[in-house]
């Protein structure tokens, strides 16, 4: 049952072989045999979850039928689900729950999908690796000696390890793409506004975009089918050009795409196993019938830099909330004032990489400093953004590795934030311009999975598992499970 | 880009953390470094360039100003650290 696809899973419920209700205890039982090794999930609430199922399971015996109706997913613990524990990551929000539904996550209770966990993750969903989650690191299914990527780390892994056929993470500057690139699945940073925030715990406003997960692109566009388009409780969402298109999917053809490799990305520091593979999936495209075109651009080696300064600027905003007073760790002591209380309470409940782009965003953002470096990083990201633009005049879409690695070792960079943030060299791109990049299994490199992203024009998420979904038919990679 | 012992510090304050000793020096080290990366940005002519705030670009939606529904002040006040009356309870601050 773990590595049943969705489509197998709707056909078991529609033929009453399987109930949603028994799904939730077969997820709940694998997370209960493998979790104690992966660390992918914060916490369960069963009964919650069998309420949800037996809905689904009414709804099913009704005749009614839906693309997550009856299915599992993982939620990122970043996303709110009424009366669940919902901590970021974060030793703040020990204890605190979700007062209200997310939108995201009410559209899927709607759809009739059932939340299984709350997925670990990097604190506030500050992180490459998973490893500065509160809670320690959940680890990599294809060799747990290695980080599974961030900050998306729990539910990467939840739907690498079987628990669950989907999960939804965040991805402010590459959260859900890096996951799947080092587990092996498909995940997709939608077009910024397509899906809602409201609800969801805000790290960058201006970057953070919520991203569905799961093994193919298929299975990626029924979750943003069922989640996406304008919400009224969330000023920055849109509606997504041809949703009813992302349900069934279906095949776009390859002949005569143009698409574009971007020199900047085949540079200096890509890993050669990398190099390999993914110039193995291009051929694929090209066998296809795709052109491959090299294009330029040529502001990329500043994105990492404008990223952060941006990423840090508006991370010491939205932080600012967590202040012991409202919800959440606070620290109390007799005759202490009310500053005191807020910094010691921070100061508390706050980890290293938090802490770290505080201080960082706080400086940029101080008097002296602002032109410095927080304007600039804006106007480099009006560069960034530009150069895409141009590039999609002359290519439909664009192709590159989401990480110049494969999934690294636990503790590797660790201690070395500058080495973490350059793991997302190429993952930073698509959000600073605000563009949809669908992150793919793209093949192997010494028995780890190596992930291949397409990034396309603003709005063409559709397009983009459409062509995905294509790639997808010609080959197998997508199909390979680890050994738990 | 060198970060002083005093930029933590003042940031530190104005961030309201309030670091131990002990943390101060990896923090210093590590702001310092992230910031040398960042002078990279000095490189670019930037004359002209209009900053992007946004990750699209659109007109912002308006609604209709409705009174409606939301939550009571019992569940603002149920996770509060410490109520009373129906308000935060925080220290003094006059």
């Amino acid at each position: 049952m773990a590595w049943a696809t969705p489509n197998s899973m709707r056909e078991g419920l529609a033929a009453g072989d399987l109930s949603a209700e028994g799904l939730v205890q077969a997820g709940l039982a694998r997370i209960q045999r493998l979790d104690g090794r992966l660390e992918a999930v914060l916490s369960t609430d069963a009964p919650r979850s069998l309420e949800q199922a037996r809905i689904a399971d009414a709804r099913l015996a009704g005749g009614e039928r839906g693309p997550v109706l009856g299915l599992p997913v993982v939620l990122k613990d970043n996303l709110h689900w009424k009366g669940t524990p919902c901590t970021s990551g974060s030793r703040i929000l020990a204890g605190y729950r979700a007062p209200y539904d997310a939108t995201v996550v009410a559209r899927l209770l709607q759809a009739g999908a059932v939340p299984l966990a709350k997925a670990n993750m990097d604190e506030f969903a500050m992180g490459s690796s998973g490893e500065f989650s509160a809670f320690g690191p959940a680890r990599n299914p294809w060799d747990t000696a290695r980080v599974p990527g961030g900050s998306s780390s729990g539910s990467a892994v939840s739907v690498a390890a079987g628990y669950a056929p989907f999960a939804l993470g965040s991805d402010t500057g590459g959260s859900v793409r890096l996951p799947a690139s080092f587990c092996n699945l498909t995940a997709l940073r939608p077009t910024y506004g397509v899906l809602s925030r409201y609800g969801v715990t805000a790290m960058a406003s201006s970057l953070d975009q919520v991203g569905p997960i799961a093994r193919t692109a298929e299975d990626v566009a029924a979750l943003l089918g069922v989640m996406a388009g304008a919400d009224p409780l969330d000023a920055t969402s849109v509606d997504l050009p041809r949703q009813e298109a992302l349900w069934p999917l279906r095949a776009a053809t390859l002949k005569g795409l143009r698409v574009g490799l971007p020199r900047e990305y085949f540079g200096e520091g890509l890993e050669a196993g990398v190099r390999e593979a993914i110039e193995g999936a291009l051929q694929r495209f090209k066998d296809a019938g795709a052109e491959l075109v090299e294009v330029d651009l040529p502001h990329t080696r500043y994105a990492i830099d404008a990223y952060y300064l941006v990423c840090t600027s508006e991370v010491s905003s939205n932080l600012s909330r967590f202040d012991g007073l409202r919800y959440g760790l606070s620290e109390r002591v007799e005759g202490q004032t009310l500053a005191e209380l807020m910094a010691l309470t921070r100061n508390a409940g706050f980890g290293a990489e938090a802490k770290r782009r505080i201080l960082l965003g706080t400086f940029c953002l101080s008097k002296g400093h602002y032109d410095a470096f927080y304007l600039k990083a804006l106007k480099v990201r009006t560069l960034i953004r530009q150069d895409f633009l141009k590039a999609f005049e002359q290519v439909d879409v664009l192709a590159t590795p989401v990480s110049p690695t494969v999934a690294f070792p636990l503790g590797a960079k660790l201690d070395d934030p500058l080495a973490m943030h350059l793991a997302d060299v190429y993952a930073v791109g698509a959000p600073l311009a605000g563009l949809p990049a669908l992150a793919f299994p793209a093949g192997f490199s010494a028995g780890l999975p190596v992930g291949m992203q397409l990034m396309g024009p603003a709005l063409s998420d559709v397009r983009l598992l459409e062509l995905v979904q294509a790639f997808q038919e010609r080959t197998d990679y997508h199909l390979r499970t680890p050994e738990l | 880009m060198e970060v002083t012992r005093e930029d933590v510090l003042r940031c530190a304050e104005l961030a309201r953390l309030q670091l131990t000793e002990a943390e101060i020096p990896a923090l210093q080290r590590d702001m310092s470094r992230i910031l040398d990366h960042a002078q990279s940005l000095l490189e670019l002519d930037l004359e002209g360039v209009e900053p992007t705030l946004h990750g699209l670009d659109l007109p912002l939606p308006r609604r209709e100003d409705e009174a409606r529904a939301t939550f009571t002040q019992a569940e603002a006040l149920a996770q509060a650290p410490e109520a009373a009356q129906g308000h935060f309870v925080v220290p003094k601050v006059l």
